[in-house]
């Protein structure tokens, strides 16, 4: 039983190529179906978004499951030859293949580390293999740990705190100033695209008004219907500075356009109410004095991207401290692992017993002739007394040396002292049946829960899921 | 056995300041959690403490300055606790838990004598809860001052540390000023009036001119002036800040007046 992914992601394939593999949401049921299919796959989940296309499995051989797994993706699509896609594909397996799902699923390997969608998908995607009944226990366990980790890298490490982009750092600062844009007022002077970005994100943070300002009547009209605003003179809009909470400059002209007293009267006017200026344009618009200003925050375009770089380093750092998270988080999935293998030689162990005492107990029985119940009941507890007595020590031993690294040799051991049968390489696929004896109907029940979710739809298809 | 207690208060309480100075630099929400659980431990025994020397002792023994002390303590811890739970704001426990314990601290430290007190005038303790729940008021306001104005100065000098990240926005913080100002002040006014009668009924006059009546006079004039201006003219933001530090100076002076006026006993 092997934890294998296969996959193309950013990193390795370019869009065109990721594009061709991705499989569209109504053919997932399809896809899965025909991943499934292949011969030695166990359990399959499908991840695919913008920046990846990947598959999780549960292989009995980890070079036959990747193999199944390429054959799948070359199928995916007619356009794609096995020789243009191979080369592009990585393969991982095991503890690799566990920490790549961690990593993915904590925004660790995103093109932007900490993006916060990343999650949501990985979540849709086990759905939709918990839909399909693809998945089982391992990668049932194994993606409701990645999520987990994902959520702890998230309230352990600032990794997806701060803005990366420079309308969103503008949304962000002004963020420190005002603890509720709701009822802000911004005004927006030029049309410049990054001035237009910013106010973007700012009215989807719920700005109140939106005050606008051009020296082209027809763009203002423009804008003022694409921004529901409020459009103003421009010969005026100087006068009307005090109104806004935020002002976003953006336009192509060589001077200041905003000077010291313009914003020193505009604070009087607020009432000494903080004001937030961000100047966007090159050359720059707003007099740097007007940093001198009380009650003024002036930005530039170099405090914007210093403001961001700080940030990238900030995530950089994190991610640093995200990576030994995921690290403790491998390993702790790991042991279960390898106390899984343990399980089999377990219920072989006990079976083997159970039948000698059974055979024992019949021989016994017979020659002794008509017995009273009491001492039948006696003679049967002699031996089950003798065979739990003897087999309590080596199952304690299985059970605590599986989860050591050497745990494979008493696993091999047990099986040679006991005579029973099958090698290691052929019996580590412990079934669903198996894990449940071991670790009891919890272990499997909480594996198999999936995420609880808001949407009324996935929360029925999570109980027909459960219901597996 | 109240010393005891008192003692295991402030242990707490230390844990609290110790692990939320600590917070202020360090992203780990737990530092902040086990921060919040230690001071609502020291919360509770304090609050039992307090239970105690009110309802048990006699009237007049909540009136020591000790005592006074103790309950402002409580009473910025109570705030603390009520703002965490509103804006779960922990930030602030880095601010307002250091002027908790230190006041705590006080009452272990201050001469401890019997205060010579007029039985008649035995509604002291209502002169000496008012004075200081206007200087709890003023306490905070104090607190988003300095906190605004290390926002303020994060900003403008464009450094976004953890500590700017942690730090609530400007508005905020000036909301809290003001709203903690306007709190404290009609507290003050009751206090000071209520300090003057008994004054009357004590001493025979309203006004005896002494180091603490001076000092509480001079503070509620500066923090009429304060909340006139930001009413007036503007004096709120950075303004405000900084003159809300100024004025719980005064508040400082007038505790230290009442310890040099009286061995620890507010007497007017």
């Amino acid at each position: 039983m092997n934890i294998i992914v296969v996959g193309v992601s950013h990193k390795t394939a370019p869009v065109e190529l990721r594009e061709l593999l991705a499989v569209p949401d109504s053919r997932m049921g399809e896809a899965l179906n025909r991943l499934m299919a292949h011969a030695g796959i166990r359990e399959g989940m499908l991840l695919q978004t913008c920046n990846r296309v990947e598959v999780y499995a549960v292989a009995d051989q980890v070079e036959q499951g990747f193999s199944a797994i390429q054959e799948f993706f070359v199928d995916t699509h007619f356009s794609v030859s096995a020789e243009q896609l191979l080369p592009r594909l990585y393969c991982h397996a095991e503890d690799r293949a566990i920490t790549h799902l961690f990593r993915v699923a904590s925004s660790l390997d995103s093109l932007v580390v900490g993006e916060p969608q990343i999650l949501r998908q990985v979540k849709d995607s086990f759905q939709e293999a918990l839909t399909h009944n693809a998945t089982g226990v391992l990668l049932n366990k194994l993606v409701k740990k990645a999520i987990s980790v994902a959520k702890r890298v998230r309230t352990e490490t600032g990794i997806a705190e701060n803005a990366v982009s420079v309308s969103y750092a503008a949304v962000e600062l002004a963020k420190k100033v005002f603890s509720n844009l709701a009822a802000r007022t911004v005004m927006l002077v030029g049309a410049g695209e990054m001035a237009k970005l910013a106010a973007r994100h700012l009215v989807n943070h719920g700005v109140h008004e939106v005050l606008l300002t051009t020296r082209d009547p027809v763009r203002a009209a423009d804008m003022a219907a694409r921004f529901n605003g409020v459009s103003i003179p421009f010969e005026e809009f100087h006068a009307n500075m005090h109104r806004a909470d935020i002002v976003l400059c953006s336009t192509g002209a060589s001077h200041y356009l905003i000077g010291h007293e313009d914003v020193e009267r505009a604070v009087r006017a607020r009432w000494n109410q903080p004001i937030f200026l961000i100047d966007v344009s090159v050359p720059r618009n707003i007099d740097p004095d007007v940093r001198q200003v009380d009650n003024a925050f002036l930005f530039d375009i170099d405090d914007l991207e210093s403001h961001i770089e700080q940030n990238r380093e900030e995530r950089r750092l994190e991610a640093t401290r995200a990576e030994s998270i995921v690290k403790d988080e491998v390993a702790v999935i790991l042991k279960w692992l390898q106390s899984l293998k343990a399980t089999p030689t377990i219920i072989a162990l006990r079976k083997q017993a159970d039948a000698l005492k059974q055979a024992e107990l019949q021989k016994a029985l017979s020659r002794l002739g008509t017995l009273t119940q009491q001492q039948q009941e006696a003679v049967e507890g002699l031996a089950s007394g003798i065979v739990n007595k003897l087999l309590h020590g080596p199952l304690v031993a299985l059970k605590s040396a599986a989860q050591s690294t050497n745990g494979l040799v008493y696993i091999e051991a047990a099986r040679r002292f006991y005579d029973l049968g099958r090698s290691l390489s052929g019996q580590e696929s412990a079934n669903v049946q198996d894990v449940q004896d071991a670790e009891g109907e919890d272990a499997l029940t909480d594996a198999l829960a999936p995420e609880p979710t808001e949407d009324p739809e996935q929360k029925r298809i999570s109980r027909q899921a459960s219901g597996l | 056995m109240t010393v005891a207690f008192l003692q295991l208060t402030l242990g707490l309480y230390f844990i609290g300041v110790l692990l939320s100075l600590v917070y202020l630099l360090r992203r780990s929400e737990f530092l902040a959690r086990v921060a919040l659980a230690a001071t609502c431990l020291g919360f509770v025994i304090h609050t039992v403490v307090l239970a105690v020397q009110v309802f048990s002792g006699e009237e007049v023994q909540w009136v020591t300055f000790h005592k006074a002390l103790s309950f402002f303590s409580w009473a910025l811890v109570v705030v603390f606790l009520l703002v965490v739970l509103l804006q779960r704001l922990y930030v602030l426990g880095a601010f307002i838990l250091p002027i908790a314990f230190f006041s705590l601290v006080s009452t272990a430290i201050l001469p401890s004598e019997t205060p010579v007190l007029q039985p008649m005038f035995r509604a002291m303790w209502v002169h000496v809860t008012l004075s200081m729940l206007g200087a709890v008021g003023f306490a905070v306001a104090f607190v988003a001052g300095v906190m605004y104005l290390m926002q303020d100065r994060l900003l403008k000098s464009k450094q976004f540390n953890v500590l700017s990240f942690k730090l609530p926005p400007l508005d905020f913080l000036d909301m809290l000023n003001q709203r903690s100002m306007l709190l404290g002040f009609p507290f003050l006014t009751l206090g000071i009036l209520t300090g003057a009668m008994s004054a009357q009924l004590t001493l025979g006059s309203y006004v005896s001119w002494n180091s603490e009546q001076i000092w509480a006079l001079v503070t509620w004039v500066f923090y009429f002036v304060v909340l006139m201006g930001r009413v007036t003219v503007g004096w709120r933001a950075k303004k405000a800040a900084y003159l809300t530090i100024v004025g719980f100076a005064g508040v400082l002076l007038t505790f230290i007046g009442v310890v040099l006026k009286g061995n620890g006993a507010p007497i007017s």
